[in-house]
């Protein structure tokens, strides 16, 4: 057999039928739901007198909408209406369901791995786009729309058609103060928020070998921001650690047998990629959005772009849309630009590892008091457990954060955690669109370690300068 | 699903690269548990002038009264005529629902992001590819020619002009099908349920972790 990427491995291990076309059947290994994008899907299944193929392997959370504070009673009564329904569609049909009363209640993306319910080589489904974070894992895992959902629990398949591989190599070590955050924002920057329309894209290169699992999930995470509906890693030992002894991973000769299957997830030497980017991982600055969409991105130490710069004229009217809606002035430094929120969450960065980064920069220090709200919202709740057993919770706190519940919150603002009209967030999701936070917010994107050096300054700064 | 065949109607233009699916609708009506009523709520953030609420009187609303899709020119309009990689961002599947309850039939673009794109053909919205420049060129036509309609035709795969122009465009004969026949998507794939079973014991010999709990 000839050489193969990781994405032909994957792809060609869950084929069920090929059709003529180009598109094939895909055999779903792992579907997970949540409360907004499940009830429509659960209402088709009933109207067509239908059940799900396989109910062991759908696993449930509540997440988008859920308040991160006074979770007891949910005063918003639609929001309510929808939780509820998660809860009834699940026991209706006995599935697995962590509801807010149990400690294993996050965000979708957070919780599958930490519960090993997300393993190499397998098909994952969500709906919802940011499930590529799962492809840090060697898995095939993409985000789908509700008639997806409902295909897949009543067929455990999808149809699809087979994405073009994209291989972005980063090689080298990353310089002091830079992250995965910063890793994937900087690619984005470089091929734009289309650059992986109808690609899969494959994270290689000795940076992407030396992150932990929660910065190659990071950078998965984001591959969607770059039009990719997957992001990958191949499976190394790192992921192999990150698993062992996960509650629903394998055990005793199932683990070995799984191990060295897992040990052959990578791409092939010789494989041949469509498309392939080489970054130099010492050439990232530490890096932070300034306008609408995640490729409008300039380093730390850079300003605000100027439109007249730009020969395209469709992307110089989207730049001026983008710094008058953001309220920012061309040639403006990043570091002059003064923040009123700071939100340190989202299935991007709300894992322990973003914590540890964000509260070393906190530790002995106080958020500016020009700042209205900082929240940390951690992205499960035994992340939520770890950082207050590491006395995380305290530094936080100390500092003049919201040690908040666990949930999506202010990534998106389906909960009360939302921005006003006019606010400027520094924020550690992934989504710098119109209105994403709340109507009329202004979203800068950067990393845990950044958002709490801009916390404490009241503007963005460069953490490496954070005296 | 509704079968798409052909339309002919008025072309709204939307002149804005990379819309996403959360302008096209805002995280508050997501609340929703069903799949309609999500029309009054497209665009919602540009077309009003005060925030909407899922449970408020639309009809209540201030309207922004130079947003496009407010525009007297445009009302009524069928087509809507958008920019590069339109739809990216969440998979939200109340964006063509949005889209369709509001009326658009089909949308031309030069390009879209891969899940709004599925996302379409599976409730009958046709998103039709076209060059740049051609688009280009639309967005030019509307601008300059009050009531500009488009026949936007599924069966021969072509957008006509009413200056006679025909601009084809590739359709993946597959989804086409599905589209021009309204076919449950479910239902087709469930033929293969054999394949399906006959797959699962195969991989459960391979990879039986996958087959636990």
């Amino acid at each position: 057999m000839s050489p193969r990427t990781l994405y032909d491995k994957l792809w060609d291990a869950h084929v069920v039928r090929a059709f003529a076309d180009g598109s094939a059947l895909i055999y779903i290994d792992r579907h997970l739901i949540h409360e907004v994008t499940s009830p429509q899907a659960f209402e088709g299944l009933r109207l067509a007198g239908r059940r799900p193929w396989r109910t062991d392997t759908i696993v449930a959370t509540s997440d988008h909408n859920v308040p991160t504070v006074n979770r007891q009673s949910i005063e918003d009564p639609i929001s309510r209406v929808q939780l509820e329904t998660l809860a009834a569609n699940c026991k209706a049909l006995e599935i697995t369901h962590y509801d807010l009363a149990d400690p294993r209640q996050g965000i979708v993306h957070v919780i599958g791995p930490e519960q090993g319910l997300c393993l190499p080589g397998m098909t994952i489904v969500c709906g919802d786009s940011h499930t590529s974070t799962n492809g840090a894992f060697g898995a095939l895992a993409f985000g789908i729309g509700t008639s997806e959902v409902e295909h897949c629990f009543a067929t455990q398949t999808l149809v699809l058609h087979k994405a073009r591989n994209l291989c972005v190599h980063i090689e080298g070590e990353l310089g002091p103060g830079v992250t995965a955050k910063d890793i994937v924002l900087y690619v984005i920057g470089v091929i734009g928020t289309a650059g992986g329309t109808g690609f899969t894209i494959e994270f290689a290169g000795s940076a992407v070998r030396a992150l932990s699992m929660e910065g190659r999930m990071t950078l998965c995470n984001m591959a969607i921001e770059a039009g990719a509906r997957a992001g990958l890693v191949a499976v190394d030992q790192t992921t192999i650690d990150y698993l062992r002894g996960r509650p629903h991973a394998p055990q005793g000769t199932l683990w070995q047998a799984a191990e060295t299957a897992w040990r052959d997830l990578r791409s092939d030497a010789g494989a041949v990629f469509d498309r392939e980017v080489c970054i130099a991982a010492g050439d990232i600055p530490p890096q932070v959005t300034w306008g609408t969409s995640p490729e409008m991105v300039v380093p730390i130490d850079g300003c605000v772009p100027d439109p007249a710069d730009e020969a395209d004229p469709v992307r110089r009217q989207g730049m001026q849309r983008a710094l008058e809606y953001m309220g920012l002035a061309a040639g403006t430094p990043m570091r002059a630009v003064n923040i009123d929120k700071v939100f340190i969450g989202s299935c991007t960065n709300s894992r322990i590892e973003d914590l540890r980064a964000a509260a070393r920069v906190l530790d002995g220090r106080r958020v500016a008091s020009s700042v209205r709200l900082a929240l940390v919202v951690p992205g499960s709740g035994l992340v939520k457990q770890q950082a207050e057993a590491e006395g995380l919770h305290e530094i936080f706190i100390a500092a003049g954060f919201e040690w908040r519940e666990p949930g999506c919150s202010m990534c998106l603002g389906m909960n009360p955690d939302q921005l006003a009209p006019g606010e400027r967030c520094a924020s550690t999701s992934n989504r710098n669109f119109e209105g994403r936070q709340g109507p009329r917010g202004r979203t800068h994107l950067l990393s845990p370690a950044m958002a709490a050096a801009a916390a404490v300054a009241g503007h963005f700064v460069d953490l490496r300068e954070l005296a | 699903m509704q079968p798409f065949t052909r339309i002919e109607g008025l072309v709204a233009p939307l002149d804005r690269p990379n819309v996403d699916t959360d302008a096209i609708i805002p995280k508050q009506f997501l609340k929703s548990i069903r799949r309609s009523g999500f029309g009054p709520n497209l665009f919602d953030e540009w077309r009003y002038l005060d925030v909407g609420q899922p449970d408020a009187d639309q009809s209540a609303r201030v309207l922004n009264p130079d947003f496009v899709l407010n525009l007297p020119r445009y009302q009524g309009a069928s087509v809507l005529l958008c920019r590069e990689n339109f739809g990216c961002g969440s998979s939200r599947e109340h964006a063509p629902w949005a889209i369709a309850d509001f009326g658009i039939r089909a949308l031309i673009a030069p390009s879209y992001a891969d899940i709004f794109f599925s996302n379409c053909c599976k409730n009958g919205l046709l998103p039709v590819v076209l060059p740049a420049d051609v688009v280009d060129e639309l967005f030019r036509a509307v601008a300059a020619t009050p009531g500009y309609r488009l026949t936007v035709d599924l069966t021969t795969s072509e957008v006509r002009t009413p200056e006679g122009q025909v601009h084809g465009f590739n359709f993946n004969p597959a989804l086409r099908e599905r589209l021009l026949q309204g076919l449950d998507d479910i239902g087709a794939t469930l033929a293969y349920a054999a394949d399906i079973r006959a797959y699962e014991e195969r991989r459960r010999q391979e990879a039986p972790w996958l087959f636990g709990r």
